[in-house]
């Protein structure tokens, strides 16, 4: 079905590496254009087999500038590098300042990078609802390696573990006691704990409750996610950061947890498409709808209650299809 | 490839090319065209014309909007501007503020660059022309 016929010529274009096609069918996955989905699926089938690492953790603690000495150590290596920086829109007027990309030192002239800048909007969770798909077109292009910097994150901003292989959480020192570090939500989604401003005092601490924190028990799939301390402007560790993302990438190859975490993040992508889909449907359908228009009424008016409403559409609406 | 529809967010590039020493003025403006709604990629200061064309064309922006104080803009402007034709990129619309003396301004006009804001411009003013720039006339 997918013969070489069948390739548009854009997506073939990605995968020559062209950059402007890249860029261009960035801006139309952002914005649902239509007219890129058959680009996508035609170049689905070669993706997911390159490391794909989150960098997340409260906002100011240096992920931008983390993601720019990463990229440079792995030019250094001769690795190619796509990255995408996530940034908050605006709730109230969907605008937004994407201001990664001044922590961004590369030579001007450097194709082994592509650094795309793209604005939440409006999505929960640290990334845009479409950031998933753009790693993917990072990845069709070519290049090795594809970072994701999430959004300024608080404690419960978890979507990147729906999209990275490896995901570093970056903190810095004084962010708070090791209590802090039992609680639920950014601290379970690891696989590298990064300690970045290392040059400031308190570092070691903040490192050592992190040790602590690995040691009370097993972590996801028997990975102890190792501690790394960083600092971009001595510069300290950023060699070894690299090492720790690349020992976890090595770890999913040996133990076979590589096609596992893909195929439980494929599971939740799909979920997740068809949860949006359905949702908006029945959104619209309880104004349009008369049938369903009437039923929301009826709860408006307390004669049935929000439960018993979705139930209800779930049965007769939707299983009967 | 066909102009956007109106309804998805006008992406704008701001950046300093130059070495001027602060950025104050364009944070203003980049932060009056955020509250307009617009995506706004801030590259800051002490950027090459280089920088700034691989900045826009790596972001794929609408529009892009450059600042200087430091008199260099007769020497950097018309290089952006003949580095985005030779990319093939002559069609992206670039507007530009700061100390630029109106003989300048003319000048560089000519060479295409598509509007140009002095001190005591208002903010309703650039982000108006900015969205024409980037839409056409309404």
């Amino acid at each position: 079905m997918s013969g070489a016929a069948r390739i548009p010529p854009v997506a073939r274009a990605i995968r020559r590496g062209d950059r402007r096609a890249l860029a261009r069918a960035i801006t139309a996955v952002e914005n649902a254009d239509p007219s890129i989905a058959p680009v996508v699926r035609a170049l689905y089938p070669g993706t997911g087999t390159i490391p794909l690492v989150g960098l997340c953790g409260p906002l100011g603690v240096g992920k931008s500038s983390l993601l720019s000495a990463l990229i440079g150590a792995l030019r250094a290596q001769g690795k190619t590098v796509g990255a995408i920086a996530v940034d908050p829109s605006s709730p109230f007027t969907g605008g937004s300042v994407l201001g990664d990309r001044i922590r961004l030192e590369r030579r001007a002239d450097d194709d082994g990078v592509f650094f795309r800048s793209m604005a939440s909007r409006g999505e929960a969770g640290g990334v845009a609802a479409t950031t998933r798909e753009v790693a993917r077109l990072l990845e069709a292009a070519g290049f090795d390696v594809v970072f994701v910097e999430t959004v300024g994150s608080g404690q419960v901003d978890v979507a990147i573990r729906e999209i990275a292989t490896t995901n570093v959480v970056v903190l810095v020192p004084h962010l708070g006691d090791e209590v802090q570090t039992l609680k639920a939500g950014l601290f379970e989604i690891a696989d590298v704990f990064c300690v970045n401003k290392a040059d400031l005092p308190g570092s070691e601490l903040a490192a050592r409750d992190l040790a602590e924190l690995v040691s009370l028990g097993k972590g996801r799939d028997n990975w102890a996610p190792p501690i790394v301390r960083t600092s971009t402007t001595l510069p300290l560790g950023v060699s070894e950061l690299w090492q720790a993302i690349a020992s976890h990438e090595s770890f999913l190859d040996t133990y076979g947890g590589r096609l596992a975490g893909e195929r439980r993040r494929l599971a939740a992508e799909i979920a997740g498409r068809l949860r949006d889909r359905v949702g908006k449907d029945v959104s619209e359908r309880l104004e349009r709808d008369p049938e369903l228009r009437t039923l929301l009424d009826r709860v408006v008016a307390r004669r049935t209650d929000p439960m018993s409403a979705a139930d209800q559409l779930y049965r007769d609406w939707y299983r009967r299809r | 490839m066909a102009r956007r529809p109106k309804s998805t967010p006008i992406r704008v590039l701001i950046a300093k090319p130059g070495l001027d020493g602060h950025d104050r003025g364009a944070k203003v403006v980049a932060r009056a065209l955020r509250d307009a709604g617009m995506e706004v990629i801030y590259a800051g200061l002490r950027q090459t014309p280089e920088d700034v064309v691989r900045a826009a064309l790596e972001e794929d922006v609408d529009l892009i909007g450059l600042s200087i104080l430091s008199g260099a803009h007769m020497a950097l402007f018309p290089r952006i501007l003949t580095l985005l034709k030779k990319e093939k990129a002559g069609h992206i619309p670039v507007f530009a503020g700061g100390i630029i003396p109106d003989e300048d301004a003319r000048r560089l006009k000519k060479a295409g660059v598509r509007a140009i804001f002095g001190p005591g411009t208002t903010l309703e003013e650039i982000v108006t022309t900015a969205r024409q720039l980037a839409r056409g006339p309404a």
